[in-house]
């Protein structure tokens, strides 16, 4: 089970590394996806893995519990992590509407010519 | 604390709190600005007033609270003899250049803003001669920088004023630099930031190693402050700024601030070699120097400005002899110099003024059209030569005796020479002053025909002459203060005597042919005024500009190679920056043994595994085709979601499935407006690059991942689960956590999510008013619209659907405290429902149905949940701590009512709020850009037979 997890998070993270460093705001958006949800499993993974042992305390007698405090953690990442795609999202898309173009690199040449011509106007 | 201690910390405190007026009272008119601005400066004054007989026999005023005691920094002040005398002038010259520039100032300046900036610099300037610890005088000392750069600069129209004002602050905020370089140094060695204790410490500071550094970095910073050589050249440039600026800042207080702090470091640095030649040949230097190209300045305020350089350089020398006689004639010059030079400033600045022009060549023969200016002018101009019966006479004698028995490197001539010679230009420029500009014959072609100016002008300066009047002829009348500051100064209790006659002494022979040689150096003025203009000299400001241009020009090319525009290279560089530490770290340290053994992996498991793995691979190769990308990442996160719901994580696993129901939603709606294909772009060889480094990445991970997934560590989760239930009340201990444990992490994290629906409104809301919005209008979507936009169908299931979504979700809420659920899980189902609305008869019919703002409902989950937390003040414990009862109404079955849950419905409104003012936000950009605005349900309504009755329908 260790194995299937460390692997799923290590080819998450690939992933999302390779999708980072494409040239395109929509794959780049895909990637910190992907890569959100490895540092989420990550976490959550610290608390160590366990199997019907929900940190939901049983009524009556003891019960064994797995550990609870990164669950917390994680569950308030996920809906930040949310938040913040939809930033990403927005900026991209705004991005793309103001300059029509997706790219995520500025071109050294063509932003010297941009600053030129707004000293002009 | 007592009195006195408080009145010094109203003192300090009052033209900050001042600085608010004048902005407000402009409205009332000019004369209430003025007035406005007056009063703090008054008070002030008079509370200084009442403390200052105490100062004057000896006491020192001490006030002090405690602000960062670990970094040694604390409000203190301290009122000595040396703090008084310039409190005085710059709370005096204060007020009577708040008259003045009352009168000075036309209709067109805002002068809400110039008494403003005058009061913020009063205060700082103030501070910096008040403050006892040295932290709090350099903070002081960086506030008199940046709001002399908004008086320098205050006419902002003017070329000269912005520049004059940036150079200024570049000067001296680099000088700043040096000083905080310097102060810390300082304050290392003696052991304390407190500048009283400090001043006790002078031979353990000149014993130290660490002398000469903190001695020639405190030095550049006061040279800078003061103008010294070859500092001395921004002085002459912030002239740009409006005489009274000129007047207060240049003659009185900023400029004197780097003596102030020579004269109160002196009993530590002064007494050395480093000292002794450092200071005196510096100031000797600027004194002869600033007199030279003073006398041939025409602008009559450059030339005050060289005068000025000149006689701060007199100061300098003065307190670099570091005899305590030099000391006296130091702090008695200081006070002479502010009468006369802001008397000399105010009067330039009227005759700028009535005449519309400051040069000298074009004015002469102003005595008989403004006699009242012309007396003032002279009298001050006459002191400033150092003619007798005048307060300049005095100190210039005292200066002169001080300097005819100077030895400067075995020659015992040197300094009197070249100080009689400073002398005897300051007479030529003096004259000049007087009889270039008020004698010769009457002209007529003034720019505007001058006369005497209203009272309000003439007032400030004329009292600055009576004051040199009185002084000149009545030293005694000065000789309390010169004692009290003096006595501060060196340490040493002093008696000085002030006299007019001394007898027949060097100094009067020196002073003598200052004065002749002077007259004939006037006399001489034209032909050498020629010789002056062919003879080569540099050019100070010529090199300062190639100077910050070198500077740029460096700093583009750095900027430029490192920050080149390029996000996919910084990426790469972080990215394989971050596994470099990581792996350096392991390298570093070996593994301990495992603790932990594997669990086994049911098949269900592995299949699951196994999707998430091609699902990834497959991401990263059809990423190209957006849509089909979109779709694997939707399978990626269901997959997560059936794994935390595995392994004893439900809350986790019913928060992930409705977050990525929604983010697909989201990221669906983006695509739209999106291109649909990612352009095949990168070279075989960059894929290549990036699959390392991503695999290097990976696998790293992966590996500390598996690391420690096999090794226990302690953790302090114990605690939860054994307070859970008795302290909090609940038996979800996740719900637990999130509400009440680390109720404040939550609050903070709804907070921010508030704040992110917010800047996608916002966003939102600036793109559709700018040329993306032009863009959006003219776009053409016809080819990638669904005839059937809003299936029946799709429609009758979604308003089934609503009412038990709702059900659900508030089944989901209530139970979250004990149960998997809580209002974040809550929030995102009911908004999820809310979309299925949206998506199935479209934003304009269901907006139109929408009866709350979304703001509104981020606005009352944020304070829902903080006036829950507040609520715990009202039994006397920290912020959110929960409170729990149980109820039992008869048909339910007992239930537990928990403080916690109002908390949680904060949590529930912001996150449902959030989530859909981010995706309402969207749907506006779908309306900006044409598509049809429904005002049906459906686009087909079986229910409807006017469509069916219709002929060809």
């Amino acid at each position: 089970m260790e194995i299937l997890i460390a692997s799923a998070i290590g080819v998450l993270t690939a992933g999302g590394v390779y999708l980072l460093l494409r040239l395109r705001t929509f794959p780049v958006i895909l990637g910190l996806a992907l890569l959100s949800y490895a540092v989420n499993v990550f976490l959550f993974a610290s608390g160590r893995l366990a199997i019907d042992q929900s940190p939901i305390l049983a009524r009556y007698g003891e019960g064994s519990y797995t550990d609870p405090l990164p669950q917390a953690l994680v569950l308030t990442a996920i809906v930040i992590s949310f938040g913040m795609t939809a930033v990403l999202v927005m900026i991209g898309l705004a991005a793309y509407l103001e300059a029509d173009s997706d790219r995520i690199d500025i071109d050294p040449v063509e932003s010297r010519d941009d600053d030129q011509r707004g000293g002009a106007a | 604390m007592n009195d006195q201690g408080f009145f010094l910390f109203l003192i300090s405190a009052l033209p900050f709190l001042g600085a608010l007026l004048p902005g407000i009272m402009i409205r009332a008119g000019r004369n209430a600005c003025a007035s406005f601005t007056a009063v703090p400066t008054a008070l002030a004054l008079v509370l200084l007033m009442i403390l200052a007989p105490a100062v004057l026999r000896g006491e020192v005023i001490e006030a002090e609270i405690a602000w960062l005691p670990q970094l040694g920094l604390s409000v203190s002040f301290f009122l000595d003899g040396l703090g008084l005398l310039f409190a005085a002038m710059i709370l005096g010259v204060g007020l009577l250049i708040t008259l003045y520039a009352r009168f000075y100032l036309s209709g067109e300046d805002p002068m809400g803003q110039f008494y403003t900036y005058l009061l913020l610099f009063q205060g700082a300037m103030l501070g910096i001669v008040i403050s006892d610890n040295i932290l709090l005088m350099l903070i002081f000392w960086e506030l008199t920088s940046l709001s002399s750069f908004l008086l320098i600069g205050f006419w902002k129209h003017l070329p000269e004023g912005r520049q004059g004002a940036r150079m200024a602050l570049a000067v001296t905020g680099s000088g700043g630099l040096a000083l905080i370089g310097g102060m810390l140094i300082l304050g290392q060695i003696a052991g304390s930031y407190q500048l009283t204790e400090i001043l006790q410490q002078g031979d353990a500071i000149r014993a130290s190693e660490w002398y000469l550094p903190a001695l020639i970095l405190i030095l550049i910073g006061a040279f800078t402050k003061s103008a010294q050589f070859p500092f001395h050249f921004w002085l002459p440039h912030a002239m740009a700024a409006p005489t009274p600026v000129s007047a207060y800042l240049h003659s009185a207080t900023m400029v004197k601030a780097g003596v102030f702090l020579l004269a109160r470091l002196w009993p530590v640095l002064a007494g050395t070699e480093a000292w002794f030649y450092i200071v005196t040949t510096t100031g000797l230097i600027t004194m002869v120097l600033g007199a030279l190209i003073a006398l041939f300045k025409d602008d009559l305020k450059a030339l005050l400005a060289f005068s000025t350089v000149s006689h701060l350089g007199l100061l300098t020398m003065l307190l670099g002899f570091g005899t305590t006689a030099a000391a006296v004639a130091a702090v008695f010059h200081i006070l002479n110099h502010l009468t006369f030079k802001a008397a000399l400033f105010m009067t330039a600045g009227i005759v700028d003024h009535e005449t519309h022009t400051r040069d000298i060549k074009r004015l002469g023969g102003l005595r008989h059209l403004m006699p009242i200016t012309f007396a003032i002018g002279t009298i001050a101009a006459l002191s400033m030569a150092g003619i007798p019966l005048l307060n300049g006479f005095l100190s210039k004698e005292m200066m002169l005796e001080e300097a005819s028995h100077t030895v400067w490197a075995g020659s015992a001539l040197a300094v009197p020479v070249l100080a009689t010679l400073g002398a005897l230009l300051s007479v030529a420029y003096s004259l000049r002053f007087i009889v270039h500009v008020f004698f010769g014959p009457k002209r007529d072609d003034y720019p505007h025909k001058p006369h005497d100016p209203p009272f309000g002008l003439w007032a400030s300066p004329a009292l600055l002459t009576v004051l040199v009047v009185l002084i000149g002829v009545m030293p005694w009348l000065a000789e309390g203060i010169v004692t009290a500051a003096a006595s501060a100064v060196t340490g040493a209790d002093l008696h000085p005597h002030l006299k007019i006659w001394h007898g027949v002494t060097p100094a009067l022979w020196m002073s003598v042919i200052a004065v002749l040689g002077g007259a004939v150096l006037l006399a001489l003025h034209r032909p050498l005024d020629r010789a002056w203009t062919l003879a080569p000299r540099p050019e100070a400001k010529a090199i300062f500009d190639r100077l910050v241009a070198a500077v740029v020009a460096l700093s583009c090319t750095i900027t430029e190679a490192t920050h080149n525009g390029a996000i996919s290279r910084y990426l790469a560089i972080f990215v394989v920056a971050a596994v470099a530490l990581g792996a350096a770290a392991f390298a570093g340290s070996g593994l301990s043994a495992t603790t932990r053994g594997l669990l086994p992996v049911p098949p269900v498991i592995a299949i699951g595994w196994l999707m998430l793995v091609v699902a990834c691979a497959s991401v990263v190769i059809l990423h190209r085709e957006r849509f089909t990308a979109l779709v694997l990442i939707g399978i990626i996160g269901l997959t997560i979601s059936a794994g935390f719901a595995y392994l004893s994580a439900p809350d986790l696993a019913l928060t992930q499935i409705s977050v990525e129901t929604v983010t697909i939603m989201l990221l669906l709606l983006a695509l739209h407006f999106l291109p649909k294909t990612t352009p095949a772009e990168s070279t075989l060889a960059r894929k290549a690059r990036d699959g390392v480094i991503a695999v290097a990445a990976g696998g790293g991970v992966g590996a500390l991942a598996y690391a420690f997934l096999l090794r226990d560590i302690s953790t302090i989760s114990q605690f939860h689960l054994d307070n859970s239930y008795e302290g909090g009340g609940g038996t979800n201990v996740v719900n637990v956590i999130l509400v009440d444990f680390r109720g404040y992490d939550t609050y903070g994290e709804i907070i921010v999510l508030g704040i992110a629906g917010m800047v996608i409104y916002a966003l939102v809301h600036a793109l559709v008013g700018g040329p993306a919005g032009r863009r959006l209008r003219e776009r053409d979507y016809s080819q990638d619209l669904s005839r059937d936009r809003h299936p029946l169908m799709m429609v009758v299931v979604t308003r089934v659907l609503m009412p038990i979504a709702i059900v659900v979700g508030a089944y989901i809420f209530l139970r979250g405290h004990n149960q998997p659920g809580g209002g974040f899980v809550a929030g995102l189902v009911i908004a999820i429902a809310l979309l299925m609305q949206y998506m199935a008869s479209g934003f304009a019919w269901t907006q139109a149905r929408k009866r709350i703002e979304y703001h509104t409902m981020i606005g009352f989950g944020i304070i829902i949940a903080g006036l829950t937390g507040a609520g715990a003040w009202l039994s006397g414990t920290p912020f959110l701590t929960s409170a729990y009862t149980y109820v039992h109404l008869p048909p339910i079955e007992e239930f537990e009512l928990a403080t916690a849950m109002f908390f949680d419905l904060g949590v529930f409104l912001t996150v449902l709020g959030a989530v859909m003012l981010m995706l309402y936000s969207l749907s506006r950009i779908a309306r900006l850009a044409g598509e049809t605005v429904n005002a049906e349900a459906m686009d087909f309504d079986p229910a409807d037979r006017v469509i069916d009755q219709r002929p060809g329908a």
